[in-house]
């Protein structure tokens, strides 16, 4: 079928959504399955004296129960991380072991400490609770700012000030020279709050051991499965990788929290393998909001340069990330490499510098969340402009337009090199924040919100405008940065005999649609009808590698690998068609799901190549038989989706209640193959991007608790906080891959924040306040308007 | 000692001996093997579990098994007739209402209660219904389209008869 890559084609997947027939790791069950509770510490920091098992042991049911002591004597490593940022002086950084069970130590609420197994997950759960620890509670830290100073308690003994890393980008005295001659410095001090990323389903793992053939099965929740099996396998219980399946069937969401290797997956894997029978866990909803990592929690102190027309001359900022007790996968590479990088915004910057203390405390373990260190560098930017046109009266959008970067597309004229790192592939900014602007109706509601002042009525307009490294990345590049793997993609794309065609991707989805947006590649480029097209992912055993679905990666990456593999299908097709049309191979076009001889009506078809490819008797000299390709597809650089976002609030002064009146989204994430999943991959993002700004925070208080670590406690958006969204885009293809795409899985979530923290600013204008810590609730909004801090 | 409950689930009698502490929840999924159902909270927060008891929406996290004896449960399972999709079903279908899926079953039973005592809602009320029920891939925007699809479908099929 030709002409659909670009077509709102309806999803395949969601037939068994819809009528429940979909099949989450909760819900398989394996014949004489057993089912694992994990006991966690209740203390954010605390020695174990003592665990005393013997009640447990002898309940009914009870199969086995496990300590940190037994992890410890089988000699498994704890679950590595996948990034390495050193120290300025050029010191590794500091990397201590995140044991599946700890023996000695608790370093957050949540720390697993114990695992009993039983025949029902009741009985493990009673069980749980006859397991009797003697704790001895410790100081904690929670706050990175705080865990550096001298005398703050250690997370880990061998780590002085509980420093991980630091780490500079860009060139320090240029752009402290850039600064002392600006004519205008804006100064923002604020805290990036630290997230829970909340995917609905909960996280589980069945550890399945098959005793006659040596084989392990791991079905997981999780993003990344094939990067979960090498991890595991080389780093954990060592444990070679071919005797290794991992399958992560449907999953119910992630946004980054089901990326990394967790610690009950190996240990699932493990006590399957001591018991001999499989055994599931899943998390508790409790559990998630303690165990699945955190985002976020940078605290910044950022300020940027202005001379006397507004350009931009330099910005300079220092970031203490709050990693958690442990590092996890991708733990450092999220405020350096996918944050410092991008702090070029959309703004012709001549100098920039940055500075980042990588910091454990006695919290859960902060990695990626959608967008990813992104949406940290975007809010940074965006509300240092807003401060700025507040603080020379200049309209934010004005200012914007006055810096944005020129247009290049990447072909005619070269990317744009940034002054951190990256060089960016092609864009053209001002037409998204027109477009945006346009939308909303700007200079009406300009107009309609000077009149409101006069009524008393508070409207506030908030721009947002965003770039973002996307479709991570070259191997080589991430390699030099840090990454402990490569980053390129997978897939092989089968033809069957009768002309059907079966497409196994590296990429994992988890609600992204990819078996339709891969099929409409597939389809559109062979000819052929979707239906035609069945897209596989998930399952190690059938797929060859991949490196996992995240930044946005998924279609620029992977999607190219399937056009690597497409290319090589319809070349092979070519010689066999030729040999069939008795033809020269540089005569036929291949159209419409056949081969043609130019000029004439002599053609084959698509099914009819891939038949005597697998029958083949009257065929090419020398050509193997078959139609099946395997492709491995590294990019030549990140891809840099962008856009501009605008929220209108009406903030209600009597209760300080943020009212989101309406929100425009024009982003451009290049060419678009199915504009109907594009959208609704926009309106998510839009949504956790605004709980951020207005509802979402985990919050600890100083003793380690997380205190508000249940939904009936952390504010997640619900349907009735909302509006309908307004969504455009303009189109700037990628240069670099096959499909021109530029991902768009986190675009919302980077763009949103700033906007509608800006536009409750903006609102905010008459009574001279200039910045509030997110979330901005009514409390905070209430006491800023009544002077009462 | 387990307790013999009676009821009916997508039409069809059951009749189990279970623990009092089991959950509906819990029956529906580890009993029954109807896996449509999800648990994604421990605070009846989420709503993934919702299903009709006795035509009204639940969350089955906040039922016990036995209080459920003698009772009729409709789940994700049991909506659709034969093999024809129910209205909303077809609306979260044709106006992606869906993503990762998992929330998906609880929206539509709550759509479904929903549209049974109001055929005909505004946003603003299809927002407030949906009020018990988390979703973190859509942002609601075609969830709230989808309620709106079934919604003129069911109007133009019941103008139709």
């Amino acid at each position: 079928m030709t002409n659909i890559i670009g077509k709102s084609v309806k999803r395949v997947e969601d037939k068994r959504f819809i009528t429940g027939k979909g099949r989450y790791t909760d819900d398989i069950v394996l014949p004489g399955m057993l089912y694992a509770q994990i006991i966690r510490s209740h203390y954010a920091h605390a020695k174990i004296l003592n665990i005393d098992t013997s009640e447990a042991e002898v309940m009914e049911g009870v199969i086995a129960i496990f300590t940190g002591k037994d992890i410890a004597e089988a000699g498994i490593n704890g679950v590595p991380c996948g990034w390495q940022v050193d120290f300025k002086n050029g010191d590794t950084m500091k990397e201590p072991p995140h044991p599946l069970l700890v023996a000695d130590k608790t370093r957050y609420m949540g720390d697993s400490v114990a695992v009993v197994i039983a025949e029902s997950k009741a009985l493990a759960k009673d069980a749980a609770e006859m397991v009797k620890i003697d704790y001895e509670p410790l100081e904690a830290v929670v706050h990175a700012e705080e865990a550096v100073e001298e005398g703050a308690p250690l997370v880990h003994e061998d780590v002085p000030n509980n420093i991980s890393f630091d780490w500079e980008l860009g060139d320090r005295e240029k752009t402290n020279q850039a600064m002392a001659q600006a004519d205008h410095i804006t100064t923002l001090e604020f805290v990036n709050q630290r997230l829970i990323p909340n995917a609905i389903e909960p996280r589980s793992a069945i550890g399945d051991y098959d005793s006659t053939n040596d084989k392990y099965t791991l079905y997981t929740s999780s993003q990344n499965p094939h990067l979960i099996r090498l991890l595991m396998c080389a780093f954990v219980l060592g444990i070679p990788e071919h005797k290794v399946r991992v399958v992560s069937p449907d999953v119910g969401g992630g946004f980054g929290s089901k990326i990394f290797h967790y610690t009950e997956e190996a240990l699932m894997t493990w006590c399957s393998r001591q018991i001999g029978k499989p055994v599931k866990w899943t998390a508790e909803r409790s559990e998630s909001f303690m165990t699945d990592c955190h985002g976020r929690d940078h605290v910044t102190k950022a300020q940027m340069g202005f001379d006397k027309e507004g350009n931009i001359v330099g910005l300079r900022v220092k970031t203490f990330a709050n990693l958690g007790a442990y590092l996890s996968t991708f733990g450092p590479c999220v405020p350096t490499y996918l944050h410092g990088t991008l702090l070029q915004g959309l703004y012709t910057t001549p100098a920039i510098h940055v500075d980042v203390t990588g910091v454990f405390t006695h919290t859960t373990p902060v990695d990626a969340y959608r967008g990813a260190g992104r949406p940290e560098a975007t809010y940074l930017l965006e509300r240092l402009i807003d401060k700025a046109a507040l603080e020379m009266d200049v309209d934010p959008a004005a200012l914007r337009f006055k810096n944005f970067i020129p247009p290049f597309d990447g072909v005619n004229q070269p990317g744009y090199q940034t002054q951190v790192a990256l060089q960016y592939d092609s864009g053209n900014y001002e037409p998204v924040l027109r477009r945006a602007m346009d939308m909303v109706g700007y200079q009406e509601l300009r107009q309609e919100q000077a009149q409101g002042r006069e009524n008393g009525k508070l409207l506030g307009i908030g721009i947002s405008t965003y770039i973002e490294a996307c479709g991570i990345a070259p191997s080589a590049v991430v390699g030099a940065l840090g990454a402990r793997a490569g980053l390129y993609e997978s897939a092989q794309v089968r033809v069957q005999p009768t002309g059907k065609v079966s497409v196994y991707v590296g990429s994992h989805s988890h609600g992204q649609g990819h078996e339709t947006t891969f099929a409409q590649i597939v389809a559109d480029k062979f000819g052929i009808a979707m239906e035609d097209v069945e897209i596989i992912h998930g399952d190690s055993e059938s797929v060859a590698f991949g490196m996992g679905t995240y930044g946005s990666r998924s279609l620029a990456v992977g999607g190219s690998a399937i056009m690597k593999g497409i290319e090589k299908v319809i070349e092979k097709g070519a010689k066999i068609a030729a040999h069939k049309l008795e033809a020269s191979k540089d005569d036929l076009q291949f159209e419409d799901g056949k081969w043609t001889v130019k000029g004439t009506d002599k053609s084959i078809s698509f099914g009819d190549v891939a038949l005597t490819a697998y029958v083949p008797h009257n065929y090419p000299e020398g050509l193997e038989p078959g139609m099946d390709f395997a492709s491995f597809y590294d990019p030549a650089n990140f891809t840099y989706p962008f856009g501009a976002h605008i929220a209108v609030v009406e903030v209600d002064t009597e209760t300080g209640k943020v009212d989101l009146k309406k929100f425009v989204a024009c982003d451009d994430v290049g060419n678009v193959i199915n504009p109907m999943i594009v959208d609704g991959q926009i309106h998510g993002g839009l949504v956790q991007g605004i709980g951020q700004a207005l509802f979402e925070g985990a919050i600890y208080d100083e003793s380690g608790q997380l205190i508000n670590g249940s939904y009936m406690d952390y504010t997640m958006p619900r349907a009735d906080d909302l509006p309908s969204f307004e969504t455009d885009r303009t189109v700037t293809p990628c240069p670099h891959n096959p499909l021109g795409v530029k991902g768009a899985g986190e675009a919302g979530t980077i763009g949103a924040t700033p906007a509608v923290v800006n536009a409750v600013i903006d609102a905010l204008a008459p009574f001279g306040i200039k910045d509030l810590e997110m979330p901005v609730t009514p409390e905070k909004v209430w006491k800023a308007i009544h002077n009462n801090p | 000692m387990g307790s013999l409950i009676h009821l009916k689930v997508n039409g069809q009698s059951q009749s189990h001996e279970v623990e009092p502490r089991l959950l509906l929840a819990y029956y529906l999924r580890e009993v029954l093997n109807l896996t449509g159902t999800h648990i994604g909270c421990d605070t009846s927060n989420c709503g993934a579990c919702v299903v009709l008891v006795n035509g009204k929406a639940v969350k089955s996290c906040t039922m016990l098994a036995v209080q459920a004896d003698g009772l009729e449960i409709t789940t994700i399972e049991g909506l659709a007739n034969d093999n024809e999709l129910h209205p909303i079903q077809e609306g979260f279908k044709e106006q992606h209402g869906l993503q990762c899926g998992f929330c998906t079953p609880g929206m539509i039973m709550t759509a479904a209660q929903l549209l049974a005592r109001n055929p005909d809602p505004t946003e603003d009320q299809i927002r407030e219904a949906l009020d018990g029920n988390y979703c973190r891939c859509t942002g609601y925007h075609n969830i709230v389209k989808a309620i709106q699809y079934a919604s003129e479908k069911v109007k133009k099929e019941v103008f139709h008869d």
